[in-house]
């Protein structure tokens, strides 16, 4: 099976074919802004790191931009720096050039001033945009999609429709020989067992109960409780009772699928099939981790309705819950309260997300890209000095 | 696959189930759609999306839902009574332990 998607320089596959500006520190997020304002075609990130970091938590700001920026639904970037930050715009761009893509970076402090830097800034995104606009789409096996996978605002029937339909369609596109990243450590917790079971070999399972014991130690140690901030308050207040419960309900969402890998945060599978990437279970930091390990589109289950997007790909919303459905029309790009009501199957729904996924993949606009919702957050693991 | 019920019970091994409709104290809910032959009469109001008990769960024990436990009964929880936060508690993520 195929879609319609941008083959890259370097052979990757985009579904999208955005200029992407990148802030490489915070204060440099005002000019970039501004650089895409009203420039269509041109997305920036707003990021809100990239100065006075070190070790793993410099790396992990470093990593996550550049992946945005090699991320094969963008054309080329621009990175904006200040001049005096510890991420330099100059260690940002040579970052994202293997990638192939063209790459340029400018400084406030070099250029001379906001004003210069984004009337400069403006001159070569319209230049990109203007060779952006003569890459065509072509016909492209469905193997070469890494699909994201997320649930948020959870409820009762994220467990009993979302999420099983996810998995369904998250099959399908495993038996075509594409990539599914299934994440949220934190939301496995209490279900790990099932996932490792299913691993490619020994050594993957172990890694995946290591991981969830790693985060269990991590919150004990702050003498915090978990159950503080999951299940969230609208989670109970949804009947979800424990964060097993609403763990069992997540991992439905990769599917029945062997799983072949599990990679840290923000770095690219190695491999096709499904893939278990470590991140948080707070929404936008994990599907900036996606999005930088190279995912091209997500899919979000939700039962009480979640608006997020993001900057350089499609988000599928999902929902099994028929109010919110109605309620969130806006945002909710496909219904599938029908399983939960016993009027649809499981497999039924899931071959309806497989074909919206190869519908937006191909262009068709996410109802988060039409409300120009671009989430960014990337999962701080230190402190600022 | 018509079902009327207004209530699912997603695993054999489960001793909850899940109502899909606000359900009020005194109903009685049929789960012949679930493959059992049961009715059940509620003794607490169930709000959408919240769960009930199949069976009486003694206190300490585990609550089963998808075929797996998702915590422990805190107080003794009768057949057709609300099962949530009140009365489970979370094997997991505790800052005491498991």
């Amino acid at each position: 099976m195929e879609f319609m998607g941008y083959r890259r320089a370097n052979g990757k596959v985009g579904v999208r074919n955005h200029v992407l500006v990148i802030p490489s520190v915070v204060c440099s997020q005002g000019a970039a802004e501004a650089i895409t304002r009203n420039v269509k075609g041109s997305v920036y990130l707003p990021n809100v790191f990239g100065c006075a970091q070190v070790g793993a938590d410099r790396e992990q700001t470093k990593r996550s931009l550049a992946g945005f920026g090699t991320n094969p639904n963008i054309y080329a970037v621009l990175v904006v720096g200040n001049g005096c930050e510890n991420l330099s715009a100059k260690e940002m761009a040579e970052a994202i050039q293997p990638s192939g893509k063209r790459v340029e970076y400018i400084e406030i402090q070099e250029v001379g001033g906001t004003k210069k830097t984004i009337s400069k800034g403006r001159k070569i995104v319209k230049e990109m945009l203007a060779d952006a606009a003569k890459v065509e789409r072509q016909p492209i096996p469905v193997s070469e999609l890494i699909l994201g996978t997320e649930c948020g605002g959870s409820d009762y029937t994220s467990g009993l429709g979302s999420n099983p339909s996810v998995g369904a369609a998250s099959d399908l596109l495993v038996e075509a020989g594409g990539t599914v990243i299934l994440s949220e450590t934190t939301e496995l917790i209490g279900a790990e067992h099932l996932l490792a079971r299913r691993a490619r070999t020994p050594e993957i399972g172990k890694q995946v109960l290591d991981l969830i014991k790693w985060w269990e130690t991590e919150a004990i140690k702050t003498g915090q409780d978990i159950r503080g901030a999951n299940p969230a308050p609208g989670n109970i207040e949804g009947g979800i009772t424990t964060l097993e419960e609403k763990s069992l309900g997540c991992i439905y969402k990769g599917g029945t699928k062997t799983l072949e890998e599990v990679v840290k945060y923000a770095f690219p599978p190695t491999k096709k099939g499904l893939i278990l990437m470590d991140t948080p279970g707070h929404d936008i930091d994990q599907l900036t981790a996606m999005m930088a390990g190279g995912s091209q589109i997500a899919v979000f289950t939700t039962g009480r309705g979640t608006p997020t997007g993001s900057p350089i790909g499609p988000v599928i919303k999902i929902s099994a819950n028929a109010e919110t459905c109605k309620k969130m029309k806006d945002n909710i790009d496909i219904n599938v309260s029908t399983v939960v009501q016993g009027k649809e199957s499981v497999k039924e729904a899931g071959k309806r997300i497989f074909d919206e996924i190869v519908a937006v993949a191909s262009g068709k606009l996410s109802k988060a890209e039409k409300l120009g919702q671009r989430d960014f957050c990337i999962f701080k693991i230190g402190l600022n000095f | 696959m018509a079902q009327k019920s207004k209530a699912i019970v997603i695993n054999e091994k489960d001793n909850v189930a899940t109502a899909i409709v606000p359900l009020k104290t005194g109903a009685t809910v049929s789960l012949a759609a679930q493959g059992r032959s049961e009715k059940i009469k509620l003794l607490s109001t169930i709000p959408m999306g919240h769960k009930f008990a199949l069976a009486a769960i003694p206190k300490g024990m585990d609550v089963i839902k998808y075929g797996e436990a998702i915590g422990q009964t805190t107080a003794p929880i009768a057949k057709g009574e609300h099962v949530h936060v009140h009365n489970v508690v979370s094997h997991r993520g505790r800052k005491e332990g498991a």
